[in-house]
C-alpha cells in the first residue's frame, strides 16, 4: 500500500491561460457559470453554456479523461436524479405506461436536461480546483470575504488555518507512510483480521502520528510567534493576488453569459 | 561464502503508471555477507532508503529479486513475514514510533508479534536493554518521559529484541551528540561481536562510515557505483565529490597534497593511517636530501 499515490485535492500544475487567472476571478467566474446554468431551460441557452465549458477546458489544457474520471463518484447520483425525474415529471404527453410508473417527453427532456446540468456543474467546479493550487484558492476566496471582517468575522484566521491544513496534509500522509513501515518492520499486521483486530492494530500508528502532530503544531506556533505574527492585521503577502486585462476580459465575458442565458432561459429557449 | 542477503537486478518504480513516475532503484545487485559490517552511503534521494526498506520486505521489487539465505522473500507470504523478524530494520528517528505506556511494553511489540511465549519475551526485552545500555528501573517508565537519546536507545531495542540476523540501521546516530553518537555506535558494535550478526549502516557521514565499516557501498542514482573497502572506495575522491558525498576531510587534505605535487599515500582516513603516511612520505623526503648531500 503505497499512501503516497494518493492525490492532494487535484491540482494539475501547468501555465495554461486558465491557470494564469486570479484565483478570485476563477471563484466568481465559476459562481457565474453555476447561476447561468440554473437559469438555462432548452437547448439553445445549454448549447451556450457547453461552449463556454468546452472552450475553457480546452484553454486549460486539463485531459478531458482526468475530468470524466472525476465524475465517477457521482454516477450513482446522477442515474438517481435521471430516474426520479423521468418517471415524476408529470406531462401530458405520455410515452410509455406500465404498472404504476409513466413517462412522459416532457420527462425525458426534464432528466435529460438535469443530468446534462450536474454533469456540467461538476466539470466546472473541477476546473477550477484542477487549474488552482488550494493555497491560491485559500488565497482567493479570503480575499473575497474579506468585507465580512466588517462583521467581525475571523476570516484571516479561518484562511490561515485552511492554509496550514492544506500545507500539513503530504507531511502527516509521509509521517504515517513512515510509521506504518517502522511498525511493519517488527511484524506489525494493518491487513489481516477482523474488524476489532484491525483497530486495534492501528493503535501502534495512532498514537505515535498524534504526538508528532501535536509536536508539530506547537513548533509551528512557536516559529510563528518568533516571527511576531499576530493575526491578519497589516499583513502583506508573498503571493500578491493581482487583476490583470485577462481577469476583466473572463469576468465580463461570464456575465455576459449568465446575462444572455438568462435572457435565453425567460423566453424558454 | 555465500551471502546472507542478495538482491538480483533490483529494480523500483513508484508511483508506476501515473504522471509521477520515478525510477528509485535501477538493476541494483546488491550483497551482504554473514557477520559483515557493511555500510551503505548515499546522499539524500540516491535510493538507499528504498533499498533497504527492499532487504526486508517493507517494498515489493517493482522487477528483479530479493534473496535472504538464497530463499526468494517474496516466494511465499510467510517467507516474507518472517524474514521481517530475521532482517532488522531501524528507520531513521526511530524515536518517534514508541507508542506503548511502558518502555518495556514497547520493546517487546516485535518479539511478541514474533508469536514467542512470555519468558522468551522477556529474556529478549530485558537482553535487548541491556545491548543499548537502558537499567531496570526505566523499562517501568512511559517512554515519552525519556530524553531524546534515550527514546533512540528504546527504539532500537525494539528491533534488537527480534534477535535478527541481519540488522539495519538507517542513520542511527543523526542529531544524536557526539557522545551520545560513540555510545550508540558502540551498542551497535557490540550486538554485532555477540550475536555474529550481519550489520548495514546507512549513512551519509563518510568520516562515521570510515571509522566503523568493513565494506562500504556507494548508491546513487538508484545504482551502485561503488563498493569496497573504505580504503578502495575513497580513492574515487573525485567521483564522490561530484555525487555530492565527498570523502572523510582527512582523506581531502591528502589528495589535495598528492594535487600540490607532494609523494603521499592519499588512500588514508583515520589519524592513524595519516600518522603513518606522513612519517612514510618524510622519510622519502629525508633520503632524497641525504642523497642530495652525498
Amino acid at each position: 500500500m503505497a499512501l503516497k499515490d494518493i492525490t492532494l485535492g487535484q491540482y494539475f500544475p501547468g501555465h495554461s491561460p486558465v491557470h494564469r487567472l486570479d484565483p478570485r476571478t476563477k471563484l466568481l467566474a465559476v459562481v457565474l457559470y453555476i447561476v447561468a446554468l440554473f437559469l438555462a431551460q432548452w437547448f439553445v441557452s445549454y448549447a451556450v453554456m457547453f461552449l463556454v465549458l468546452a472552450g475553457s477546458i480546452a484553454i486549460s489544457g486539463v485531459p478531458v479523461k482526468s475530468i470524466l474520471r472525476g465524475m465517477k463518484p457521482v454516477v450513482f447520483i446522477v442515474v438517481f436524479t435521471a430516474l426520479l425525474n423521468l418517471f415524476y415529471s408529470g406531462g401530458d404527453t405520455v410515452l410509455v405506461r406500465f404498472w404504476i410508473f409513466t413517462i412522459t417527453l416532457e420527462g425525458v427532456f426534464r432528466a435529460f436536461f438535469m443530468v446534462v446540468r450536474i454533469l456540467m456543474l461538476i466539470s466546472g467546479t473541477f476546473l477550477l480546483t484542477y487549474t488552482t493550487s488550494p493555497i491560491l484558492l485559500t488565497d482567493g476566496l479570503e480575499s473575497l470575504l474579506s468585507p465580512l471582517k466588517k462583521l467581525h468575522a475571523p476570516i484571516h484566521e479561518l484562511s490561515m488555518i485552511m492554509s496550514i491544513a492544506l500545507r500539513f496534509i503530504p507531511t502527516l500522509i509521509e509521517e504515517t507512510d513512515k510509521i506504518m513501515s517502522a511498525q511493519r518492520a517488527r511484524g506489525a499486521d494493518f491487513e489481516s483480521g477482523n474488524l476489532i483486530q484491525r483497530a486495534k492494530a492501528l493503535l501502534p500508528l495512532l498514537v505515535p502520528l498524534f504526538i508528532s502532530a501535536f509536536r508539530r503544531a506547537e513548533e509551528l506556533a512557536t516559529a510563528m510567534e518568533c516571527r511576531c505574527y499576530h493575526g491578519g492585521e497589516g499583513r502583506t503577502r508573498l503571493r500578491q493576488l493581482k487583476y490583470r486585462g485577462a481577469d476583466w476580459f473572463t469576468l465580463a465575458l461570464f456575465l455576459a453569459v449568465t446575462v444572455g442565458v438568462g435572457v435565453l432561459g425567460h423566453f424558454g429557449l | 561464502m555465500d551471502p546472507i542477503l542478495e538482491t538480483k537486478q533490483l529494480s523500483h518504480i513508484y508511483s508506476a503508471g501515473t504522471p509521477f513516475e520515478r525510477t528509485a532503484l535501477d538493476g541494483v545487485d546488491f550483497r551482504a555477507y554473514p557477520g559483515e559490517y557493511l555500510g551503505i552511503i548515499g546522499h539524500t534521494g540516491s535510493g538507499k532508503s528504498t533499498l533497504i526498506q527492499h532487504l526486508n520486505g517493507l517494498l515489493k521489487p517493482t522487477s528483479g529479486q530479493v534473496l535472504f539465505q538464497g530463499t526468494d522473500i517474496w516466494s511465499d507470504p510467510k517467507i516474507t513475514r518472517q524474514t521481517r523478524f530475521r532482517v532488522g530494520l531501524v528507520f531513521q528517528y526511530p524515536e518517534y514510533q514508541l507508542f506503548e505506556e511502558t518502555v518495556y511494553k514497547d520493546i517487546s511489540f516485535g518479539p511478541q508479534n514474533m508469536g514467542l511465549d512470555q519468558k522468551e519475551v522477556d529474556r529478549r526485552v530485558r537482553a535487548a536493554a541491556y545491548f543499548v545500555g537502558l537499567r531496570d528501573d526505566q523499562l517501568e517508565k512511559s517512554p515519552f518521559e525519556l530524553s531524546g537519546g534515550q527514546k533512540r536507545r528504546v527504539a532500537i531495542a525494539g528491533v534488537i529484541a527480534m534477535e535478527p540476523q541481519v540488522l539495519i540501521l538507517d542513520e542511527p546516530t543523526a542529531g544524536l551528540d557526539p557522545e551520545g553518537v560513540e555510545s550508540i555506535l558502540g551498542n551497535i558494535r557490540d550486538y554485532h561481536r555477540a550475536h555474529n550478526a550481519t550489520i548495514i549502516l546507512v549513512s551519509h557521514s563518510m568520516e562515521e562510515m570510515a571509522r566503523t565499516v568493513d565494506r562500504l557501498v556507494v548508491v546513487n542514482g538508484g545504482k551502485l557505483p561503488f563498493e569496497g573497502t573504505p580504503r578502495e572506495v575513497f580513492q574515487h575522491g573525485d567521483e564522490l565529490e561530484r555525487m555530492g558525498l565527498g570523502v572523510p576531510q582527512l582523506t581531502r587534505v591528502f589528495h589535495r597534497l598528492r594535487a600540490l605535487g607532494v609523494d603521499i599515500d592519499p588512500s588514508v582516513y583515520t589519524l592513524e593511517q595519516a600518522k603513518g603516511a606522513v612519517l612514510d612520505a618524510l622519510a622519502k623526503r629525508g633520503k632524497a636530501l641525504e642523497k642530495g648531500v652525498e
